[in-house]
């Protein structure tokens, strides 16, 4: 639902504080969120996007940086994909680091966010694969207070996430642990939308074959593999696909794709 | 709305449209032609330009979100009536045709350069353009240009 109005007459609150955008946003539900804008502006940009308010949540600290406890690494939802591309970044989170490499171009990736890539809850977004084969919990907030969500159970339908009204993205933890890598296939090595993605992780030492991948389905999808029979895992993926024929590539193509990709990260990661 | 902002290290205040993007306010609000509108998507880059240092399409910054930072644009890399070894290097190296690609790349390629204490390999120079499109050159005297003012 979405109120129309005159450009002349959006409200654009900059709060900075987390306290005071939740404060803010349960006063004004109607409000649009926007953190990086590399896919909300293009609706401003042409119309498509008039909201009554905006609420600009680039200015929160709350939401910056990210920080490691033992295996479990938590991310604020401002973390930008430039930040996962650092070196820290790409020793811990390697899939994700190699995801974050994957968007855009420099310009969209020094302003874009993972809670942008969560929040648009597309199936195409190039985080989510990799946040999904680390059993990424994402952290909400509201000024009710914060709950918990499995990413899995927070990407519910092509951008279709969770979120509740008033509530924002404050983070998201992932585990880490054992080899992973991320795989992407698009008309061009910058600036794609995918048409389909991987990310794999194996971790022998606790029985782990796992992928996930996106633009195969109306969310990104995980499966489980039997790490002892790895030669087995590139079926079983393509298996669980449940792609569609679309502008960017038939179903048939996405399906092949999946199995070289998982073919490709097993050899990779050996 | 009003904004305050830093644009090529002098401190500005706007009355802008609140769904204005920055492209739209350093345009239109500060005549700052420079940065370019192609694609108002964020695709061709066009339109780039510094915020605090990082190298942004500012049609994808709400000009609202410019209040309080520093934005350089291809005015201000160099000082009037000089070039940046960029600028330098584009005319040196045939970088230049029709011209409408040339602010964000400079800008762009400005930004790369910056953050670089080695000489890059073509392959990282396109990467971190990747972001530029160039109807016109073909991009392999660009390369040579940005390969170029990396020597400097």
């Amino acid at each position: 639902m979405q109120q129309s109005s005159i450009a002349s007459e959006m409200e654009v609150f900059t709060p900075r504080s987390l306290d005071e955008a939740l404060r803010i946003y349960a006063d004004r539900p109607d409000a649009v969120v926007i953190a990086g804008g590399t896919d909300l502006m293009v609706q401003v940009n042409f119309n498509r996007l008039r909201p009554a308010a905006m609420l600009n949540i680039a200015e929160l600290p709350e939401l910056r940086g990210w920080s490691v406890d033992g295996a479990t690494i938590r991310l604020g939802s401002a973390v930008t994909f430039t930040e996962l591309m650092e070196p820290a970044a790409a020793r811990l989170m390697p899939a994700l680091s190699e995801a974050a490499r994957t968007i855009g171009s420099l310009q969209i990736r020094n302003i874009g966010t993972l809670g942008g890539n969560l929040g648009t809850a597309s199936p195409a977004g190039d985080a989510l694969p990799a946040l999904l084969v680390n059993e990424a919990i994402v952290e909400l907030v509201s000024l009710h207070g914060r709950r918990s969500v499995p990413l899995r159970s927070f990407l519910l339908g092509p951008k279709k996430n969770a979120l509740a009204a008033s509530e924002l993205i404050a983070a998201v933890t992932l585990q880490t642990g054992g080899r992973q890598t991320f795989l992407k296939i698009g008309p061009r090595n910058a600036m794609v939308i995918s048409v389909a993605s991987l990310a794999l992780r194996r971790d022998k030492s606790r029985g782990i074959l796992r992928a996930a991948f996106g633009s195969a389905g109306p969310v990104p999808i995980l499966v489980d593999g039997d790490p002892d029979v790895p030669e087995d895992f590139p079926e079983k993926v393509a298996a669980a696909a449940s792609p569609i024929d679309d502008v960017r590539g038939t179903a048939a193509y996405r399906r092949h794709a999946l199995a070289v990709m998982t073919r490709r990260a097993l050899s990779r990661l050996n | 709305m009003r904004i305050n902002l830093v644009v090529n290290g002098t401190a500005r205040s706007v009355e802008i449209e609140p769904t204005a993007s920055l492209l739209t306010v350093l345009r239109e609000n500060l005549s700052l032609l420079g940065s370019k509108n192609a694609c108002e998507q964020g695709e061709c880059g066009s339109c780039s330009v510094q915020i605090d240092g990082k190298v942004v399409c500012s049609c994808l910054v709400l000009g609202a979100q410019a209040d309080g930072h520093e934005i350089l644009t291809v005015e201000g890399l160099a000082p009037a009536g000089q070039l940046h070894p960029v600028q330098e290097a584009f005319i040196e190296h045939g970088a230049v045709q029709c011209g409408f690609c040339t602010p964000g790349l400079v800008v762009a390629a400005a930004s790369f350069l910056d953050r670089r204490n080695s000489i890059p390999e073509d392959d990282e120079i396109r990467e971190a353009l990747s972001g530029n499109l160039c109807r016109c050159t073909g991009y392999g005297t660009i390369i040579k240009a940005v390969k170029a003012a990396a020597e400097r």
